[in-house]
């Protein structure tokens, strides 16, 4: 069978699969279990009622439970054994881990992704935002910047790898400093800055999503606080950092959060343009060295990433519970 | 902030320039890319992108021929013209201007053109600006020696990478992996989630806030943590790495951001719509599918195209849960570990399979710009 036909019929099976589950059992919860006719029709129905909710959210739980609740369970679990999986160790990958140079430089250059990336890129994206505020072709120019969000971390990273390639004839950055009489040398080589050179690209991509979400919550603001200040003499400064950004710091912080659980994440970038190598291995990345060889290594790595999200998972949990009150 | 600005036209100047140089900041390297890919192998390796529209001088070679060798008081003489050859006469069907020459390969532009130089063995050369060369040597001889030289050469764009990335390196094959992961896996999750949004908006059961706070807490797990367990898990119910096990990945891994998206829109519809079909008598699967599904429309498209995107791009899961031959690679994949590998100093290539790899995602996010937008307002801004 031809791999285009084949994909095809899969996606109909899946597809299919999806709605005959929601159909089918809602049909037979209301004709079968507990039809609504007969003597106890009433009873039946509000019955049904009962079981509908968890009909409708089953699959969504049990994918949930599956995929996401069960492995931070299953992953700790298992970073408790060794590499075979038959002999627990307790906390011996961990120990290992830690006493590995290696490891420490990518925790250290995690942290430093971490303050970095979504600094930068929250910065970059209120700078945008508000220069493009009133600007007569601002919605292009935000257009364009907010266009890497579709690109993927592998896309980028080729994007950025002839930015940065160490041949004049290919990285402009090098073919700059040949121009003003500097020798060219690889940027990702050099040792410390090339981390930041690999942030610049994410920064590059999540730019866009801060700007755009920013540029909104700019425009939300009331126009009477921006005039009466302008009416007292406030400069374009003081406008801006006294009575714009206190206005909108709720939603600084949620964008610089959803950029910092990102950050935590993203590997791609690693992999593609140094594969770790100079010095520049974040845990993502260092966790895939394991991935397919040392099970045990691997799902201690991704602990210490789950342990690094944990302040912000409950301080979003507490926003969602304040909201829904 | 206009007002202030209004007053100072200096103050506009530099915010219209500011935005300009971030804009060509952000676009550049894109543009780059672009440019790349429709340039010939040669000339990428010997000027830079921005100087693709200008002529970029090459470096050739050529064996003289010494069958046309003559004597004249005790010297012999070649003469000829280097475009003459037939191997280069393709290159420049109307002659070239050559602007340095050499005799040797590490040093292939050595001298200007018009300048005479020794020749290695004995002998004087020189190759002109149109081409034609005098070689004069004591002695005859037997082979004809290697001239180098550097020669203007127009601009040159071609479709060859996209034949070589399209046609023979196997990125098509890739193009429907990726295509094959990502519609699944895209339109899965939707159904699944705007059920269980539906019923954590608008039914009542015990534990419905509970839920709704662990799904906002499921959003930020690391799906890092699931690969080895659930690749395991997998491997031990049969799935192992199919396309079987990563469209159940995403759907899992895309499930709390869609159910998350969807209940907040959900939420904010009439109430009255929803109770006036239950007084009609309408049940409930009947309300979502009549009326809160086609209601929803924006969120449902936002969503779907922030998990198109999102498994489109996706190189993570597809290495852990796809099986790691040439059948089911998907492009992320396949530039990451076999381009980047096999073609590493190859630029045309990889920029051709990457601009190839993100062409969709880019013509999704240009069309449906407005809904994408909505999308990231609606999960962020409260």
């Amino acid at each position: 069978m031809p791999p285009v036909l084949q994909g095809i019929l899969t996606i109909l099976i899946g597809v299919g699969g999806c709605v005959g589950y929601f159909y089918f059992s809602n049909l037979v919860l209301d004709k079968v279990i507990f039809p609504a006719k007969g003597p106890q029709a009433g009873r039946n129905i509000n019955r049904a009622n009962q079981v509908r909710p968890w009909l409708f959210l089953f699959p969504a739980m049990f994918a949930l439970g599956l995929y996401l609740a069960y492995p931070v369970v299953g992953s700790f679990w298992r970073s408790l054994f060794d590499r075979s999986g038959a002999n627990f160790i307790g906390l011996g990958n961990y120990i290992d881990l830690f006493s590995e140079s290696s490891f420490r430089t990518a925790v250290f250059n995690n942290l430093l992704w971490v303050l970095f990336v979504p600094a930068a890129a929250t910065f970059f994206g209120l700078l945008i935002a508000q220069l493009t505020d009133r600007l007569s072709w601002g919605n292009i120019a935000k257009s364009l910047i907010f266009m890497p969000m579709a690109i993927s971390f592998v896309g980028a990273s080729l994007i950025w790898k002839f930015v940065y390639s160490a041949n004049p004839d290919i990285g402009i950055i090098n073919a700059i400093r040949t121009s003003i009489g500097l020798v060219a040398l690889d940027p990702l080589q050099v040792r410390f800055w090339n981390n930041f050179f690999l942030m610049f690209i994410l920064v590059w991509i999540q730019t866009g999503f801060a700007m755009v979400i920013l540029s909104a919550a700019l425009r939300g603001i009331p126009e009477e606080t921006v005039e009466a200040a302008i009416i007292d003499g406030a400069n374009p400064f003081q406008v801006f950092f006294k009575i714009k950004v206190p206005q909108i710091i709720g939603t600084i912080v949620v964008v610089w959060t959803t950029i910092t659980i990102l950050t935590l994440k993203v590997f791609d970038i690693v992999y593609t343009m140094t594969g770790g190598n100079f010095g520049t291995h974040i845990l993502p990345s260092y966790m895939m060295t394991y991935m397919f060889r040392d099970d045990g290594r691997a799902t201690a790595v991704a602990f210490v990433i789950m342990i690094l999200v944990l302040p912000v998972m409950i301080w979003n949990i507490r926003q969602a519970r304040k909201e829904m009150r | 902030m206009d007002n202030i600005a209004g007053q100072n036209q200096g103050g506009r100047v530099l915010v219209n320039i500011t935005v300009l140089i971030l804009v060509l900041l952000w676009l550049l390297p894109t543009i780059g890319l672009f440019v790349s890919s429709f340039r010939d192998r040669d000339q990428i390796s010997n000027s830079g992108w921005w100087q693709a529209p200008f002529a970029v001088d090459l470096n050739f070679r050529t064996r003289v021929a010494t069958d046309g060798a003559r004597e004249e008081g005790g010297v012999f003489i070649i003469e000829g013209n280097v475009f003459a050859d037939p191997a280069l006469a393709s290159e420049f069907p109307e002659g070239g201007v050559v602007s340095a020459y050499g005799t040797r390969a590490v040093e292939p532009g050595e001298f200007s053109a018009g300048d005479q130089s020794e020749l290695r063995g004995g002998g004087t050369v020189v190759i002109n600006t149109d081409g034609s060369f005098r070689i004069e040597t004591p002695e005859e001889l037997t082979r004809g020696p290697t001239l180098y030289f550097e020669a203007r050469t127009p601009p040159k764009f071609t479709l060859a990478n996209y034949n070589t990335v399209l046609f023979a390196d196997g990125m098509d094959r890739a193009f429907i992996n990726t295509l094959t992961v990502t519609i699944p896996a895209t339109i899965i999750p939707i159904l699944i989630a705007a059920f269980a949004a539906y019923a954590l908006a608008w039914m009542d059961f015990p534990g419905r806030g509970l839920l709704i706070a662990a799904v906002v807490g499921l959003l930020v797990v690391p799906l890092q943590l699931a690969l080895v367990p659930l690749l395991r898990l997998h491997t031990d119910i049969g799935i192992g790495q199919s396309f079987l096990g990563i469209w159940l990945a995403h759907t899992g891994f895309g499930l709390p951001l869609a159910v998350y998206l969807l209940r907040n829109y959900m939420v904010g519809l009439p109430r009255d719509i929803i109770e006036g079909a239950k007084v009609d008598g309408a049940t409930d699967f009947q309300i979502f599918v009549r009326i809160i599904l086609p209601l929803s429309f924006p969120a449902l498209a936002s969503f779907a195209i922030f998990q198109f995107l999102w498994t489109w791009n996706d190189l993570l899961v597809a290495k852990v849960f796809l099986p790691s031959g040439a059948a089911s690679q998907v492009m992320t994949v396949k530039i990451a570990d076999d381009l980047l590998g096999s073609r590493g100093g190859d630029w045309g290539i990889l920029a051709t399979a990457a601009f190839v790899s993100i062409a969709v995602p880019l013509l999704v996010f240009f069309t449906m710009q407005r809904y994408l937008v909505r999308g990231l307002l609606a999960g962020s801004v409260k």
